[in-house]
């Protein structure tokens, strides 16, 4: 199951290792980032309504 | 109905508020697919040996750092047309992704171009237009956060996207015009002779299809981000004059 990469072992695994961690936390920081704007943009909307 | 009624903020965010579960979810399907199938299940190639594997990450990401900034451009040239906000706020959630996507693409090249051309870099047409791109996109990322006033931001930006346009084309097609480079020719190509083999084609696909729907899926939320980062920045502002 497990191919055998050889003498190619580091350069395979690098890229794989690379390329699946900044697409995580390039996933992970896009949900933080949306999750928290939101929030502030309802407290934000709340707090006009009741001054008005 | 016209497609500028999405460049309504409320109708942009509820419509990809439906359609973002199923992209992402198909996404995902694809990107696991695609790997496992193209890291597990293909052979090694006769010359290049495992290291064909990488081109599963190096191509659909090469491709896309290409096209973010494409849809960049149409994005740019919307706003400056039309001077429609989804627009701008579009281009500039894009620009992070595209950035990540050159990164990828420069890293996995650089660990291929090791052991296949005895060296990590080289100051190949290609290569060279690749990071000029990369630093666009800094320089582009810069530009946005250092200018307080949305709508001189996105002018701003969308000449720069523009002029960093030269250089998205130039990375696609400097192995055409420029024949000293180290870089081989296009991998993908409608002639069956030139294009990668069928046993390697197939998963390509599946993660080229991976990278594009992330992209459209990030693009989605990271635009629905920007747009109300900008309410909650014109709300306080409204606060703050009142």
């Amino acid at each position: 199951m497990m191919p055998d990469l050889g003498k190619y072992a580091f350069a395979v695994l690098a890229s794989y290792g690379v390329s699946l961690a900044l697409i995580i936390a390039l996933v992970a920081v896009s949900l933080r980032r949306a999750r928290r704007v939101r929030a502030e943009l309802e407290e934000i909307e709340q707090r006009v309504k009741r001054h008005a | 109905m016209s497609i500028w009624e999405y460049a309504n903020p409320v109708k942009f965010i509820r419509t990809t508020d439906r359609i973002l579960p199923w992209v992402s979810v198909a996404a995902v399907l694809c990107l696991v697919t695609g790997l496992v199938w193209g890291y597990f299940f293909t052979p090694d190639d006769y010359r290049q040996g495992a290291t064909v594997k990488i081109i599963y990450l190096h191509v659909p990401s090469a491709l896309m750092a290409i096209n973010a900034w494409i849809m960049m451009l149409v994005a740019s040239l919307i706003w400056i047309i039309r001077r429609h906000h989804v627009s701008a706020l579009a281009a500039r959630a894009a620009a992070p992704v595209g950035a990540t996507f050159t990164i990828i693409a420069l890293a996995t090249g650089a660990l291929w171009g090791q052991p296949m051309w005895g060296t990590w870099w080289a100051w190949d047409p290609r290569l060279t237009s690749f990071l000029i791109l990369f630093l666009f996109y800094l320089g582009y990322m810069a530009l946005w956060s250092a200018i307080e006033n949305d709508d001189t931001a996105a002018d701003l930006t969308s000449i720069l996207c523009l002029v960093g346009s030269v250089f998205a084309l130039l990375s696609r097609y400097a192995v055409l015009f420029w024949n000293q480079g180290l870089h081989q020719g296009a991998s993908l190509s409608m002639d069956k002779e030139e294009n990668v083999a069928d046993v390697f084609w197939y998963p390509l696909l599946v993660c080229i299809a991976g990278f594009v729907l992330l992209f459209v899926a990030l693009v989605f939320l990271r635009t629905q981000t920007e747009i109300r980062a900008r309410r909650s920045r014109a709300l306080l502002a409204r606060e703050g004059r009142t």
